[in-house]
């Protein structure tokens, strides 16, 4: 007779141990989160008693009961009032009513209030996210600047052609953008020879350019250089790529998982951030299109020319009147050295000499030669960074949506030269070791190819979300349920056995989802499904194998031990295909497709568990140490 | 309980040459289906409308949707921007040239747009057209291929697992049966015009995993029986292999389909694309693994001995004397 040695000891304890951390860690997503709304400042305004005060009178006088309200401190995202309701429609309301009294220094957004125990939550667990259809999320629509692409590389040109120029010593009476965007750049020479060798060196340096002789006057001999047209179609095809990508890496950054990143029409670009019920929060990471200028420093506070413009408004022409974040006013060159395109990497780190918080800038190529020539001219001059900030304020006039773009430009460093520097260099000055991270992590997100503004954004409500929650799990229930009664006629006691294992399927499926953070989407509740009704399988594998092996005669302990033994390889085989499928899945499927593969994937593996080892410790502990004559199979 | 008499050796591959030849017609059909009629493609992959509302008072969802119905603007998608106030309207239009701008391609958003504010503004007139856009075509040329590479993908990776575990021939077997399996659920769903959105893609592909479980059971009994028979006719090993993991295959579709089933019923309208596929293709993963794998099998020329060197795996095989 066969006994424990069937099942040994250490496996019974391995199903005890999973069955028991399956269970504790699926527990959290019983408990419902409750809707809030948040209340987040959008740049530097206080977020303390005072604004949680104003908060509870504005609910009061608008007569919407809330549940508590509370001051959650958070180091990397702000300070933030959370107001708990009992449903969904006192939460749009409470929102609805609180945004025209907080005004544009705070956000006041959808959230959801987790209410899983603080036990659960201290051993690590943590309830599913649910993704956009299931809870609502944020969507963006951004559109694209083309004008920006065109300007910034017809600056660039207007630069590189007049270094080209000095490099090959041709002379030059001037050179300057032509006044319309998209002519290009205007070369005016001393002759028609210098017209000749200028038009041959700029056509052999720069092949996406088209250069044609102007009108001339006297000794003004005029060249025109502009983009070709093909190259201004891949610079705008371009521009939508590489803003993509960068999104991307953004939102990546930001921990959204499944985010939907799409063109639209041919400047447009949608976002949709599943879970996300804070736009403020995504919108400093996606919206505030930030990026770096370098510049020569022309002047600060103390310089007499800087005082001047201050009081008179007067700047000089080749200059800008910027200031830095306490107020300090700067000149700073209006021609740029190098910006955020041409930057590779950007890490904060701490300043070696000072200790204080700095980011460490890599360029590429392009940037580092700028980079040396300005250097190498202007060691122990000041140079400046600029933070260039863009976004777009939405305004109601007169019942219509008003839009206005803003930039804002803020001087984060005025420092001297200290050396000769090209690709790498720090950046200094910044106020504290969030604010560089901050900035490291928006700038190493990848630089923008051109300007974005953000022209759409709303918070896709959670109604349609609960009415996909109550019919998924409708759905989970009803299939499981049906199943296992199914399982339970067919195969008698081996098949309450099999239900059993299929239960503790889903409860550990849900445990792993919920530790791994996998994004609970209507696609993965399909998934869920499939794998709970093809979980049986392996069960009917073991049922089948058992009936044979009785109908061959073999004793029931025999019969039981045969038919796991005999089941098993067909089971691993059929599912190391099935895992194969899975994964085609989760690798190569964008989106939603992705969510559904991932279930698939650690349902197949919980299955094999549930289906092989804890039936087969079941069965044992039930046949144990029994005289058998016949199997309830 | 049992449905199936154990005892049961139902001549399966006896009929071969007629249940070969359907599958073969029924793919021919269903690539014809899709070369003619083509596959229903949904938003997703074409692109399509999609609009915000905004009302001056509260709305619902159904409000909207019946004003969209009565203004001729059907099957769309409406759904909360937050707040009480705002809504999404997503929809496709189909071949219309009312809406195909003289110039070229692109559609003609105004147009459609000021009819989606006619019928909005029949019953409410405060509703407001807030912002418009389409999905661009592109996207779904993206999608599409990903689908493509994840089932290339997928197809070739069973391939070579059943070409290390048994074979050469089992993945061939394998490989042919599962290109008739997702042509023919895909056929089905050209042929009803089902729309073909994400969620199908990824049900399509769950099919080959599906079926490729189903065929792999029947070939893990089929090498097992020619390992232990003595005299191993082909087709005797194959016919039975079939017979004795028949009830298994069929209770296993039978409970896989009671889940789908649920899912359909129960699971609401985004899910119903999937489960309905999912169960086309459950359907005709069984069939293909009663009817078509094994006669490949012997087409192919499948022995013992083919199958033999690999005894060290069978432990049961390895202490027999």
């Amino acid at each position: 007779m066969q006994g424990m040695s069937d099942f040994p000891r250490w496996r019974y304890f391995l199903v005890a141990v999973v069955l028991i951390a399956g269970t504790l860690y699926a527990l959290p997503n019983l408990y419902i989160p409750k809707p809030a709304v948040q209340v987040a400042a959008t740049h530097s305004a206080a977020v303390d008693q005072a604004l949680q005060q104003k908060v509870t009178a504005a609910l009061q006088a608008a007569k919407i009961a809330y549940l508590d309200t509370s001051l959650k401190h958070d180091v990397t995202h702000g300070d933030s009032i959370l107001i708990g309701f009992a449903n969904g429609d006192l939460q749009k309301a409470a929102a609805d009513a609180l945004k025209p009294v907080l005004g544009d220094d705070y956000t006041a957004a959808f959230n959801l209030q987790s209410t899983v125990p603080a036990w659960l939550t201290a051993i690590g667990g943590r309830p599913m996210p649910l993704g956009l259809d299931l809870q609502g999320g944020v969507r963006f629509l951004m559109a694209v600047d083309q004008d920006d692409v065109v300007d910034k590389q017809e600056i660039r040109y207007t630069q590189d052609i007049a270094s080209l120029l000095k490099g090959k010593k041709i002379s030059f009476v001037s050179v300057a953008r032509d006044p319309t965007r998209g002519q290009g750049v205007n070369v005016v020479l001393g002759s028609a020879a210098d017209r000749s060798a200028a038009s041959d060196a700029i056509a052999t340096e720069f092949t996406d350019l088209n250069v044609t002789d102007g009108a001339s006057t006297g000794n003004r001999f005029v060249l025109n250089a502009s983009i070709k047209p093909n190259k201004l179609r891949d610079l705008a095809t371009g521009a939508i790529r590489q803003n993509l990508a960068t999104l991307n890496n953004r939102i990546n950054a930001l921990g959204v998982s499944e985010p939907v990143i799409q063109a639209q029409g041919e400047d447009h670009i949608s976002v949709e951030l599943a879970g996300v019920q804070d736009p403020a929060e995504a919108k400093k990471v996606i919206g505030a299109t930030a990026t770096l200028e370098y510049v020569a420093g022309l002047g600060d506070a103390r310089d007499p020319a800087v005082q001047d413009a201050v009081k008179t408004g007067n700047v000089p022409p080749d200059a800008h009147l910027y200031y830095n974040r306490e107020g300090a006013p700067f000149l700073v060159s209006k021609s740029i050295i190098a910006t955020g395109d041409e930057l590779v990497d950007a890490s904060s780190g701490n300043d070696q000499q000072s200790g204080s918080p700095s980011v460490n800038v890599t360029l590429n190529s392009a940037g580092a030669a700028k980079m040396l020539d300005f250097t190498r001219d202007n060691v122990g001059k000041p140079m400046a960074v600029v933070y260039v900030e863009s976004t777009t304020d939405t305004k109601i006039v007169d019942g219509k949506e008003v839009r206005t773009p803003k930039t804002t430009y803020q001087v984060i460093n005025y420092a001297t030269i200290n050396g000769v520097f090209s690709n790498k260099f720090q950046t200094t000055g910044l106020g504290s070791a969030k604010e560089a991270s901050e900035l490291a992590l928006l700038l190493k997100g990848g630089s923008l190819a051109a300007r974005m503004d953000i022209i759409s954004e709303g918070v896709i409500g959670p109604s349609l979300g609960q009415d996909n929650i109550d019919k998924g799990l409708k759905a989970v229930m009803l299939g499981l349920g049906l199943v296992l009664l199914a399982a339970a006629i067919y195969y008698k006691l081996f098949g309450l056995v099999a239900d059993i294992a299929l239960f503790f399927n889903l409860v550990i499926l849900v445990a792993v989802m919920s530790m791994v953070g996998v994004t609970l989407t209507m696609p993965g509740i399909a998934g869920i499904v499939l794998t709970l009704g093809m979980a049986i399988d392996a069960n009917v594998l073991i049922c089948e194998r058992v009936r044979e092996e009785l109908r061959n005669g073999s004793t029931p302990l025999a019969a039981i031990r045969a038919g796991y033994e005999k089941a098993w390889a067909t089971i691993l085989d059929a599912n190391v295909t099935h895992l194969i499928a899975a994964l085609a899945l989760t690798t190569m499927g964008s989106g939603p497709i992705k969510g559904f593969g991932v279930t698939l994937l650690i349902g197949i593996l919980t299955s094999m568990f549930t289906s092989v080892t804890v039936t087969h410790a079941i069965t044992a502990l039930i046949h144990h140490g029994r005289k058998l004559k016949t199997l309830s199979v | 309980m049992e449905i199936f008499n154990h005892n049961s050796n139902i001549h399966f591959l006896g009929i071969r040459k007629f249940t070969v030849g359907l599958a073969v017609l029924l793919m021919v059909a269903s690539v014809a289906l899709l070369g003619t009629r083509g596959l229903n493609y949904a938003l997703d992959f074409t692109g399509g409308i999609s609009a915000e509302v905004a009302y001056d008072n509260p709305v619902s969802i159904e409000d909207v949707r019946t004003a969209l119905d009565k203004g001729g603007i059907q099957n769309a998608v409406v759904q909360s921007m937050g707040g009480t106030r705002s809504v999404l309207i997503r929809f496709q239009t189909k071949d219309d040239t009312h809406y195909t701008q003289p110039a070229g391609p692109s559609l003609n958003l105004d147009l459609i747009a000021s009819d989606v504010a006619k019928a909005l503004q029949a019953p409410r007139p405060d509703a407001k057209i807030a912002s418009r856009s389409y999905v661009s075509p592109q996207v779904g040329e993206q999608l599409r291929s990903d689908g493509v590479t994840a089932a290339i993908f997928v197809i070739i990776g069973i391939g070579v697992y059943l070409w290390i575990r048994f074979e050469r021939r089992f993945a061939f077997a394998a490989l042919a049966t599962e290109v008739h399996d997702v042509l023919v659920t895909l056929g089905v769903i050209s042929l009803v015009q089902r729309e073909f959105d994400l969620t199908v893609l990824a049900s399509v592909l769950a099919v080959i995993g599906y079926s490729i479980n189903d065929k792999v059971v029947v070939f893990d009994r089929i090498r097992e029986l020619f390992r232990s028979s003595r005299k191993a006719e082909p087709e005797e090993v194959l016919n039975r292999s079939i017979n004795s993991t028949l009830s298994r295959t069929i209770i296993t579709s039978l409970f896989t389909s009671i889940a789908m089933a649920a899912l359909y019923f129960f699971g609401g309208p985004s899910v119903h694309g999937f489960a309905i596929t999912m169960l086309i293709g459950i359907l005709v993963g069984t069939l293909s693994s009663i009817f078509v794998a094994s006669p490949i099998l012997l087409w192919l020329g499948v022995s013992k001995k083919d199958l033999m060197p690999v005894t060290k795996e069978n432990p049961e095989l390895a202490r027999r004397p």
